[in-house]
């Protein structure tokens, strides 16, 4: 009876037994770091829109704050987002010839809103709610990025579970008070603003570290101690429920 | 001597189809994109494409009937109100400085002289953006500054869907605040307790 197998067969076994281990591990290995990618999550990636508008120039430059066009990011779930009217409060006077401002004249003649690309969104099973968070002193830009650096808007953050997660795990590591801002009888609703307002101003000179962070677009979180001590204070101060805040239901109902 | 014969193409094919086909059955995105309408979304249903609807002409939400017209108009009997509808805290005042900040400063700066920097970026070439530091302005019924942030002026465009109308008066209660701090006399400025300045 002649030999089955080849002496080549020893090769292909081994070969075949690592691939099979390999293999799958490498796949599902891609996949992961794939749908953590910008090509999946868009983080860091300008979306084309209509009007090339900059919030480097209207936040960082002219310093405009956040809320003359956001509305009711304090007061509700939803942001705000500006109608063309508010565009047209100033650009009915200034940039009147722009060909880059035609389509907000067009809108505001026709009454017909701008077509805007989203940029930040979360899946509709996420009950996100914008007022909670910047009551509590959450900057604009600790989810968005530094937004004062933008020209065209980018996504700051991923906003998949497990980044939304790192501060519902441990809120102390994000929370954060400016002790001069505080002393003045600034809320941390107020603080949040007043960072955007301080930067126009002086630049990053009399920001502390944290918010140094939040303006270079770093990761503001806290690994240190007093620092996190210091958030646990405030964990208390706002009555935050840890217990509760990676519960499902705090954001999925 | 027997070889493995390869299995046929149409057998390698359907193998990776239904392998494909079980895998994504568990795959469906009727969670992540639910047939809800959120604030600015798209609807076909309605001929302007628009979800949000405005309201029916003549609907007053419950809670919304504007009957006090010196608060909601700054208007009593076709004149302008001279005293603010409701108390003035100090309370009110922040907030009013707060919202002024916000809203009003761009054009009108800080100290509601009208050199916000929106007005140096270009709206002063047009028409210079009001200075409240004037006589006509000094003595002006308070209504005046409801009403202007209400329904606009000059070049300024209304202000009323991104200042509340208690907003509005806490605004207008600071725009007095801006002009005494503008206007007052070295002997007022010591009554109010002023630190101590070496200009006059």
């Amino acid at each position: 009876m002649a030999q089955i197998f080849k002496p080549s067969a020893n090769t292909i076994a081994q070969v075949s037994l690592l691939g099979g281990a390999i293999v799958p591990l490498s796949v599902g290995l891609g996949i992961a770091a794939l749908s953590r990618s910008p090509a999946n999550t868009k983080v860091g990636v300008p979306l084309n829109q209509p009007v090339p508008f900059s919030h480097e120039h209207h936040v960082g430059q002219l310093g405009i704050d956040c809320r003359y066009c956001h509305t009711s990011v304090e007061k509700s779930a939803f942001a705000g987002f500006p109608p063309t009217e508010t565009c047209m409060s100033c650009h009915s006077q200034i940039w009147t010839n722009s060909p880059l401002l035609e389509p907000v004249r067009k809108s505001y003649e026709t009454g017909t809103p701008i077509r805007w690309t989203k940029v930040n969104k979360v899946p509709e099973f996420v009950f996100f709610n914008h007022s909670i968070h910047v009551n509590r002193g959450i900057n604009c830009n600790t989810c968005h990025g530094a937004v004062n650096d933008m020209n065209i808007t980018w996504k700051g953050n991923s906003f998949q579970m497990a980044w939304c997660l790192q501060c519902h795990r441990a809120p102390e590591r994000y929370l954060h008070e400016n002790e001069a801002d505080t002393a003045a009888g600034l809320t941390p609703r107020q603080q949040v603003f007043n960072l955007y307002w301080k930067f126009q101003q002086d630049g990053v000179k009399h920001l502390d570290a944290h918010e140094q962070d939040l303006i270079s677009g770093e990761d503001p979180v806290s690994f240190d101690k007093d620092e996190i001590a210091k958030g646990r204070k405030l964990v208390n101060k706002y009555g935050v429920k840890t217990q509760q805040l990676a519960d499902c239901w705090i954001c999925h109902r | 001597m027997s070889r493995w014969a390869p299995p046929s193409s149409y057998l390698v094919k359907a193998a990776i189809l239904s392998g494909i086909a079980a895998a994504s059955a568990g795959c469906h995105t009727d969670m992540w994109r639910q047939p809800k309408l959120a604030p600015l979304s798209e609807s076909t249903l309605f001929p302007d494409g628009q979800a949000s609807r405005p309201f029916v002409p003549g609907t007053i939400p419950r809670g919304y009937l504007r009957e006090d017209s010196a608060f909601y108009t700054g208007f009593v009997n076709k004149k302008l109100v001279t005293k603010i509808p409701i108390p003035v805290t100090l309370q009110l005042l922040k907030r009013g400085q707060e919202r002024f900040n916000i809203y009003c400063s761009p054009c009108h700066g800080r100290l509601g002289d009208g050199e916000g920097m929106i007005a140096h970026r270009g709206f002063s070439i047009r028409r210079k953006p009001g200075d409240y530091h004037t006589d006509r302005l000094r003595t002006m019924p308070i209504g005046h500054f409801y009403d202007v942030i209400t329904n606009g002026y000059g070049a300024m465009f209304s202000y009323a869907s991104r200042v509340e109308p208690h907003d509005r008066w806490a605004i207008a209660a600071y725009i007095r605040v801006l002009q005494l701090s503008q206007h007052a006399t070295p002997a007022e400025y010591a009554e109010a307790g002023g630190p101590a300045t070496t200009t006059p």
